[in-house]
């Protein structure tokens, strides 16, 4: 194994490049083109049936794109049978082989490349000391905790020294405790052995916390790909801007001062305006809860419910002229009460600006 | 005026469980319980049984001549399992990979032929067999027979065969539907060719359906008089032909029921051990 050690991690290891798949009538894959780097953690995010687990299978070897390529430095991934891919995946469900013990099914692919005998009981012996199961190299799968199950199934991946570390929603079968734990230990054990990890997810806060870039999909396309935190404070479609933590949307037409949104009159929005969006232009503003601030500003509501969360406190406001509440996050115990009227805004620079496409909105 | 509760409950268990028990008392317990305290006594001259106690109904069993009837039986039995298996595993490994559908088509014409009669489906193999039947034609048209085929220890192998191998499909059909699909995948994504998935992990896991389909296969064949009379033609005697005989022909209740007890045993270890594999392999999988 050639370990690419120094080399930028600006290098691109996978290459997507306009990959459909259909199942009958349903698009899972609707020309998908995106690029892995070299040495990132990387994460698919969207919920159930956005496309995510046939893009994750076609990157295994166990599904085939109709049309499209996938290359891996360069070379064609997918004239490469599954058996022989530098690709390792770490299952849902973690697969373990029910007959084998622990270290035999860490052993499994290093038998299957005919490693000697030695060589293998000390890669095994050293990885699931890495994983901290060294002392359950005997038990077999159905002796230990869900927990220790999936630091097995991760470590029978990684033993391998695979090129790319594929894992399909790792954190989802744990409970929250050892969720956290095993979170951290996904992120040092990426550093560690330097592997290019891509997990796929349903979970927003899983992959914001692990990932350093995100491609967030929906309906067979990718949304938007970008670092967590630019997805965060810049979505660029209405479905990034809804399903990446709370939101408050307010759909409405550019104008020359800012976005009229119908009863709620004309809202703050960022002033590089006129340069994306033509005046007269559909589009959507998002204001996080955070971003709001209470007891001053252009809109008036009346305070519904307040929730104290120790830290935060959340507030939720019905405001005239728009469907649903106005959420705002404040630090601290919320100095308002439920029944009061206040007034609310945000500074333009706060708010983000989204396109809302033509050919009708698909997600909000 | 209603019954106290433990009365309906004494009731309702009689009226449920009653007439099953009825039945298998009757019919299968009373009959074995004959059976069993006839090996303990002599025959009567004239058939019939003399209450005198004796042993020596188990002593004739060490005859070599019933030792090689049991061997051959044995051999038969185990020959026609070896092959139920080499048919039926590809079979049932097909089916249950096949798409919803088909499946049930599939199974059903593994069932279908346990429509027919028994004895009728085993006249058939006659016709298919003898010196003039289609088998030996074709073999005469191609320079290569005739053959003897019928009335040899393969034609009694051909019928056993036919008759179980859905007793073998069914049992691997449902222990290979049950594995994870995942786990095949899991083991190519870890290096192995697909004849490496099988031999490491999914004929280890299907053990269960093995062990079950071979004790089915085998337990009626070691047993079975008609198909060694019929298609054997009487040269291959087989313990169930020589229990029939014992019992119909010579008369002798006692040693009759010396070897129905010695099969009973031999397949009682059987269930035994084939339970026993089967817990330790299922234990696994869960």
């Amino acid at each position: 194994m050639n370990h690419m050690t120094g080399t930028t991690t600006t290098t691109s290891l996978i290459s997507i490049d306009g990959v459909s798949r259909r199942f009958g009538d349903v698009t899972a894959l609707d020309s998908v083109s995106l690029d892995i780097r070299q040495g990132e953690f990387f994460a698919l995010l969207g919920p159930s049936g956005c496309g995510k687990t046939t893009l994750l299978r076609i990157l295994a070897g166990f599904e085939e794109p109709d049309t499209g390529s996938v290359r891996l430095d360069g070379a064609d991934l997918l004239a490469v049978p599954a058996h022989r891919r530098p690709v390792n995946l770490m299952f849902q469900s973690y697969a373990l082989f029910p007959h084998m013990s622990v270290e035999k099914n860490v052993a499994y692919g290093l038998e299957r490349e005919k490693l000697p005998r030695e060589e293998i009981r000390k890669r095994v012996s050293e990885v699931l000391e890495t994983v901290g199961l060294a002392a359950h190299a005997r038990r077999r799968p159905h002796q230990l905790s869900g927990g220790q199950r999936q630091r097995v199934a991760l470590a029978r991946a990684i033993v391998k020294r695979p090129r790319l570390l594929l894992l399909d929603e790792p954190l989802s079968a744990l409970d929250k405790k050892v969720r956290a734990e095993m979170q951290l230990e996904l992120k040092r054990l990426q550093h560690e052995v330097g592997i290019t990890f891509v997990v796929v997810t349903h979970d927003q806060e899983e992959a914001m916390s692990l990932a350093d870039r995100i491609a967030v999909m929906q309906g067979g396309r990718v949304e938007q790909l970008d670092a967590p935190v630019a997805l965060y404070d810049r979505p660029r479609t209405p479905f990034v801007a809804d399903f990446i933590g709370a939101n408050n949307l307010f759909p409405g037409t550019v104008t020359a001062k800012g976005l009229e949104a119908g009863g709620l009159g004309v809202l703050p929005a960022p002033a590089d305006l006129a340069a994306d969006f033509p005046v007269g232009a559909r589009a959507l503003l998002a204001v996080r809860p955070e971003r709001v601030r209470l007891g001053a500003g252009e809109l008036r509501g009346t305070v519904v419910d307040v929730s104290f969360y120790g830290g935060t406190s959340h507030v939720a406001l019905s405001v005239p002229g728009h469907e649903g509440h106005v959420l705002v996050a404040t630090q601290g115990p919320a100095r308002v009460e439920t029944g009061a009227e206040v007034q609310l805004g945000w500074n333009a620079a706060d708010a983000s600006l989204i396109p809302v496409s033509e050919r009708g909105d698909r997600s909000v | 005026m209603t019954s106290p509760p433990v009365v309906r409950k004494a009731v309702a268990r009689v009226v449920t469980l009653g007439p099953g028990f009825g039945f298998l008392t009757v019919f299968l317990l009373v009959p074995l319980a004959l059976v069993l305290s006839y090996t303990v006594f002599r025959r009567g001259r004239f058939g019939g049984i003399v209450y005198q106690p004796t042993g020596e109904n188990f002593t004739r069993l060490a005859d070599p001549l019933y030792l090689d009837v049991v061997a051959g039986s044995v051999k038969i039995a185990a020959l026609t399992t070896v092959l139920a298996l080499l048919l039926g595993y590809p079979t049932a490994y097909m089916i249950a990979r096949l798409p919803g559908r088909w499946r049930v088509i599939a199974l059903v014409a593994v069932v279908l032929p346990f429509w027919t009669n028994f004895l009728i489906r085993t006249y058939a193999w006659i016709v298919l067999l003898n010196s003039q039947g289609p088998v030996n034609s074709a073999l005469k048209a191609l320079g290569l027979g005739p053959v003897e085929l019928l009335y040899t220890d393969g034609a009694i192998v051909a019928g056993l065969l036919y008759a179980y191998l859905p007793l073998m499909i069914l049992p691997l059909y449902s222990a290979i539907e049950r594995l994870d699909p995942q786990l095949r995948e899991a083991s190519a994504n870890l290096g192995a060719r697909p004849a490496r998935t099988f031999w490491s992990v999914t004929l280890p896991l299907s053990l269960p359906g093995v062990l079950t389909g071979c004790v089915f296969v085998f337990v009626p064949s070691l047993g079975n008089f008609v198909i060694p009379e019929l298609l054997g033609g009487g040269r291959r005697i087989m313990v169930g032909n020589l229990i029939r005989d014992q019992f119909l022909k010579a008369r002798d209740y006692p040693f009759g029921s010396v070897l129905a007890l010695a099969v009973i045993a031999v397949l009682v270890l059987l269930l035994f051990a084939q339970a026993w594999a089967s817990r330790r392999a299922g234990r696994d999988a869960s």
